[in-house]
């Protein structure tokens, strides 16, 4: 049986990990998916809508803050008294800790950063890339219970429809050290659109806007793809935004999803802040600019005309 | 106060990285360095040890020999010992067998924080401080952005997707720390030069009461089984904007479920 | 109206960087001897000294905790190393004495054969080799790779090298040369400390042996100091490379003139390019030309990008792939710009820092090693009990083996051969013919170099050949300063002095010539605004020749060159 670790958030099944269920689901095997927290029993039943024939539920006040160590409790638990063969999760930051305390408490192999996983020959096999993208490689597991966490945002959830049978397991006895960390303060989401380096999507503009009042160009395509602002080294230098939005060596680091990037010539200062982006869209006039040697999609244009149409149009398909 | 710090000798970012085709591991024979999320982890416990007026910084490494040439570079930092685990037996380790190893190493130590950087850089996977505070018993914080340290516990900023949870857990205690959390101090000519008379050990897996089956590959849970090549997603694309490049933009997400 | 790089010089000037040691007494390093640079001049003073000591071992005690100290700005030794190249062994087997088989050094093997083309955009035409670029005997190395291999020598023979730190000021009082101050860590775009500021160091040493390489900075500061500068002021040359994986072995040593520079006298395009193999599946080539060039669109850059598209080059490049890149300049002024001597109380000078390169031969390297070695043993026997390094003649031994070994005669004898093609290209070269044959007799007398800064600058529209990047056989300069390796800080401190507005022609001239796009310009006929991305900075060393000053930057920034 694979089991799938579904996070959640402020009443919330998390996206990445019911994108995971989803495509375990396609896998031909049992799966149950995982909710644990406290006041959770609701939340587990909608897991059936989006691939989950069965929800194993535990329910303890010891699991209501998001700390990862009560959780390896639960879930090793679970691994030994259900069969679970396979436990998958959703990377995130609650889940990296869980799964990999996981891979210690149970010496299990835990294969991370997996884009897709595929049955061959009756074996597991995750695929995941490396070396910047350069390389595919295929991993697998030695024995079992085998481990797996996927990129964010690898899988969409599919809603089948469906209910899932809900399973409480008694919470298991926490081992003494799981308890001692606690939560003082539990961070909320922002009201105020992401920070960049939570962002999904950013917007950045450089140099190429020519002028500071050219970045409302670029706060306009943000804001209608749910997006956040930043800016390049040179422009923070110059004054014309803060340097709170700064991606880039000196700056912050980020991985969105999307990376589309106005005006932007490359510099590899630049480059070392958002490499690490799923998509990257450059718009620029200089033909010869070097970011065009790593973007996905490149328009060599006037970003003065190619912006704002660009979001209009975005705005149209709301 | 004693503070183990576990550090990573990397492959030079600059260098073309290459997995090696015959063992299917990474190639680590270039040039290497101290992965730098590792240099602000021990930034940190320097911090400390400097705050507290006294204690004791002790580097914990596992890799090749020339991995000593990054804990020299953390010793000149200030780092007081360094310890190596430095064994042909342990080459090929995933998490399992390397969490293993260390925590091995981490037991023999004793110290009161035990401090990792956010990740191994080549690897990238924000995973090992949890896998040895489950090893070790003991609790973790990870994501640290801020830290303090005051009677015996430990308070932490950490860094999630949704803001800054603030957890504080008892000394004995395991933090990872995010890449947000200081900025590396240099290290000094004097520290450089010191650097060399400080002590560094050596130690091998048998030295830590480990059995070959519990190490390298052989005590791994996970392995590699193919190297390919990434598929064909088209490559990158560059149009010239004859007026349709919005549209075309457009589609591009659609076709990629961004929009 | 032409306009002179000279005529705007920078704010810069050599009292600047001088000093008295300011460290308290304990805090102040002390050393034996103190070598500035971890290339092949300051390695092989290490590893001498290494010997002598090893020979003399109550001697080392005496020197301290630290006998020998090499500091070097780079990442680590050979980060910052770029040349050809083509080694004459001569140096080294001096250097070993037989301890280390030149089998063991890291070469790319012996030169096997060797053509010389006369070349025009679409035909290349084999001329015989010029008898001073004969390369039988020597073995093509990366410099950045045998510097590594050099390092490890040094390390073995009990140097501590100290990598990350650059010499930013000459320690001077009492009229003699201290040592060096370090340059400070961790300040931000405008010079202000941040939370990391770490201040330099005075390192104090009874000798320094300044080994910094081209336009070495503490160099050009004790030469004026010390009022050494040569009446023939030195002019230098900018070299741009890259390192190629090949399909098929390449399996002689190419050197080319003619096209694409120009042959007129008016342009002065003294140059010329290379193509090594480095074994049997990388291949080395580069574009060398003389920084006296006068138009300003020149880009050596550019120009190996178009020396690319020829037929030649390009077959030896078809299904290869670019691995490196890299640039600097090389002294060109030979043995009329050499310093009045190669010594200051307390102080030696070796190597490129000294203008020990033989330009016709485009050869460097060994006398690098061999002046290095020279120095050491000078250093040695001032350090002897009883005798006081920095006294008045102390020093002077060094001098006098410099004159009696081979650097001398082969510069000597070569001595006016650059300047000869300052004449153009047909009548430099039957001067340099007759030169070679009369083995320096003939011309009698020493030619004159001119500053490279005091050429007239004019436009030629050239820039409109340059071949417009296509990212699998021509490179724009930014993508090239990422392969170099180059990750030095975006908010790093300005470390290059020059006028900040300066004329139109100026300014174009500074960005055509940096390979690594460190200027751009603003808006204006007249007088432009000149913007300066140091991050970009690979330390060539192209504008101290052209009107402004390198200084150095941050130790460990600039870029981590390994296979140039």
């Amino acid at each position: 049986m694979i089991a799938v670790f579904l996070e959640h958030h402020e009443g919330e099944l998390q996206k990445g990990a019911l994108g995971v269920l989803g495509k375990a689901a396609q896998l031909g095997d049992e799966v149950a998916g995982v909710v644990l927290g406290s006041g959770v029993k609701d939340l587990a039943a909608q897991a059936g809508r989006f691939g989950a024939a069965k929800v194993f539920v535990a329910d303890d006040p010891a699991l209501e803050a998001p700390l990862p160590q009560p959780r390896v409790d639960a879930l090793a638990h679970l691994v030994r008294e259900e069969g679970v063969d396979t436990v998958l999760f959703a990377a995130s930051v609650l889940s990296a800790d869980v799964a990999a305390g996981l891979a210690a408490r149970l010496d299990a192999g835990l294969n991370w950063d997996l884009v897709d996983l595929a049955k061959d020959d009756g074996n597991l096999v995750g695929k995941r890339p490396a070396l910047e993208d350069t390389v595919y490689v295929d991993v697998g597991w030695t024995g079992e219970p085998r481990l797996a966490m996927f990129r964010p945002g690898t899988f969409d959830p599919a809603e089948t429809g469906g209910e899932a049978e809900v399973a409480d397991f008694s919470p298991p006895q926490f081992e003494d050290f799981s308890t001692q960390a606690t939560m003082l303060e539990q961070a909320h989401a922002e009201s105020e659109g992401p920070s960049i380096e939570d962002a999904d999507v950013i917007v950045a503009g450089g140099r190429g806007l020519g002028s500071p009042e050219n970045f409302s160009l670029v706060e306009a395509l943000a804001k209608a793809l749910g997006g956040a602002v930043a800016a390049t080294r040179a422009v923070v230098d110059a004054g014309w935004y803060p340097y709170a939005t700064q991606v880039g060596q000196t700056g912050k680091t980020v991985s969105p999803r999307l990376y589309i990037a106005c005006g932007i010539s490359g510099a590899i200062q630049h480059k070392v802040g958002m490499q690490g982006s799923g998509v990257v869209i450059a718009i620029n006039k200089d033909p010869n600019a070097p970011i065009f040697e790593f973007a996905d999609l490149g328009v060599v244009g006037d970003l003065n005309e190619v912006v704002p149409k660009l979001t209009q149009l975005v705005e149209q398909r709301k | 106060m004693k503070i183990a710090v576990c550090v990573k000798h990397v492959p030079d970012a600059t260098v073309t990285k290459r997995i090696d085709p015959q063992t299917k591991r990474l190639d680590r024979s270039g040039e290497g360095a101290l992965n730098p999320f590792d240099t602000q982890a021990v930034e940190e416990a320097l911090q400390i040890k400097e705050r507290d007026g006294e204690g004791e910084v002790v580097l914990i490494s596992m890799g090749p020999e020339r991995a000593l040439d990054s804990l020299r570079k953390a010793l000149a930092m200030g780092a007081d010992r360094a310890i190596l685990v430095s064994d042909e037996q342990v080459a090929g380790s995933d998490l399992v067998a390397t969490s293993r190893v260390l925590a091995a190493v981490l037991e023999r130590e004793g110290a009161e924080l035990v401090v990792f950087g956010q990740q191994g850089g080549d690897s990238d996977g924000a995973v090992l401080g949890a896998a040895v505070a489950d090893r070790l018993r003991r609790p973790l914080v990870s994501q640290v952005a801020e830290l303090e340290i005051a009677d015996g516990k430990l308070k932490g900023k950490r860094q999630t997707e949704f803001g800054y949870d603030v957890i504080e857990a008892p000394l004995p205690a395991v933090v990872a720390v995010s890449d947000a959390i200081n900025e590396p101090r240099y290290p000094s000519l004097k520290g450089i030069m010191g650097a060399k008379k400080k002590p560094q050990e050596t130690v091998s897996a048998s030295d830590l009461g480990l059995e070959a089956d519990k190490l390298g590959e052989a005590g791994s849970g996970t392995s590699v089984v193919a190297l390919n090549d990434p598929p064909a997603r088209g490559d990158a694309l560059k149009i010239e904007d004859d007026g349709s490049a919005a549209e075309k933009i457009v589609d591009f997400l659609a076709e990629r479920k961004l929009l | 109206m032409s306009v002179r790089p000279s005529e705007y010089p920078p704010p810069f000037s050599a009292a600047e960087f001088i000093a008295e040691p300011t460290d308290p007494p304990d805090e102040r390093i002390e050393v034996g001897v103190l070598i500035v640079g971890a290339g092949p001049a300051g390695l092989a003073c290490a590893i001498r000294l290494g010997q002598l000591l090893e020979e003399q071992p109550e001697l080392a005690a005496g020197l301290g905790d630290v006998p020998v100290a090499v500091l070097e700005k780079g990442k680590q030794p050979g980060s910052h190393a770029v040349s050809g190249a083509v080694v004459n062994p001569r140096g080294l087997r001096r250097l070993f004495r037989g301890s280390v088989a030149i089998e063991d050094m890291p070469f790319y093997g012996e030169v096997e054969a060797e053509s010389v083309y006369f070349m025009k955009r679409s035909s290349a035409i084999r001329i015989p080799t010029p008898p001073t670029m004969k390369n039988h005997g020597n073995y093509v190395a990366s410099l950045s790779q045998l510097t590594r291999w050099l390092a490890e020598r040094a390390e073995e023979a009990g140097a501590t090298i100290l990598p990350e730190t650059a010499g930013e000021k000459l320690l001077v009082a009492d009229g003699r040369v201290r040592g060096v101050r370090t340059g400070d860590k961790g300040r931000g775009r405008d010079g202000q400390p941040l939370t990391n500021f770490e201040p330099g160091s005075d390192i104090t040493a009874p000798v320094t042996i300044l080994c910094e390489g081209t336009q070495g900075h503490l160099t050009g500061v004790a030469l004026d100091r010390f009022g050494l500068q040569s009446d023939n002021p030195q002019v230098w040359a900018l070299g741009v490379k890259e390192v190629w994986k090949v399909a098929r072995p390449l399996k002689r040593v190419i050197h080319t003139m003619g096209w694409p520079l120009r042959p007129g006298a008016k342009y002065r395009e003294f140059g010329g390019s290379f193509i090594y193999p480095m074994g049997d599946d990388m291949v080395t080539l580069g574009m060398v030309v003389g920084l006296d060039h006068r138009d300003a669109e020149l880009s050596v850059h550019d120009l190996l990008q178009e020396l690319k598209t020829h037929r030649l080059v390009r077959r030896i490049l078809e299904g290869g792939e670019r691995i490196g890149w890299g640039a600097k300049t090389i002294p060109e002024g030979g043995f009329v710009a050499m310093p009045k001597r190669l010594h200051a109380p307390g102080l030696l000078f070796c190597g490129d820092g000294a203008g020990l390169v033989n330009v016709p031969a485009l050869k460097g390297i060994h006398y690098a090693v061999e002046s290095g070695r020279l120095a050491a043993e000078a250093a040695f026997g001032a350090l002897q009990p009883g005798r006081t390094p920095w006294a008045p003649g102390g020093l002077q031994p060094y001098d006098e083996a410099v004159r009696e070994s081979f650097i001398w005669n082969d510069l000597e004898q070569v001595r006016n051969m650059r300047q000869a093609f300052g004449r153009g290209f047909y009548l430099g070269g039957m001067m340099a013919g007759a030169m070679t044959a009369s083995l320096g007799k003939f011309p009698p007398g020493n030619a004159k170099t001119e500053r490279d800064a005091d050429q007239p600058l004019f436009r030629t529209g050239r820039a409109k050949s340059y071949p417009a990047p296509d990212g699998k056989l021509t490179f724009d300069k930014l993508s090239s300063v990422y392969l170099s390796g180059n990750k030095t800080r975006d908010d790093a401190p300005n470390h290059i002095r020059i006028r900040p507005r300066v004329p139109r022609e100026l300014g174009e001239a500074w960005v055509h010539m940096c390979p690594a796009q460190v200027y751009e310009l603003g808006e204006g006929d007249g007088e432009v605004d000149v913007e300066v991305t140091p991050s970009n900075c690979v330390q060539c060393g192209a504008i101290t020749a052209k009107g402004g000053r390198l200084t150095p930057p941050e130790g460990g920034s600039g870029p981590e060159y390994t296979l140039t």
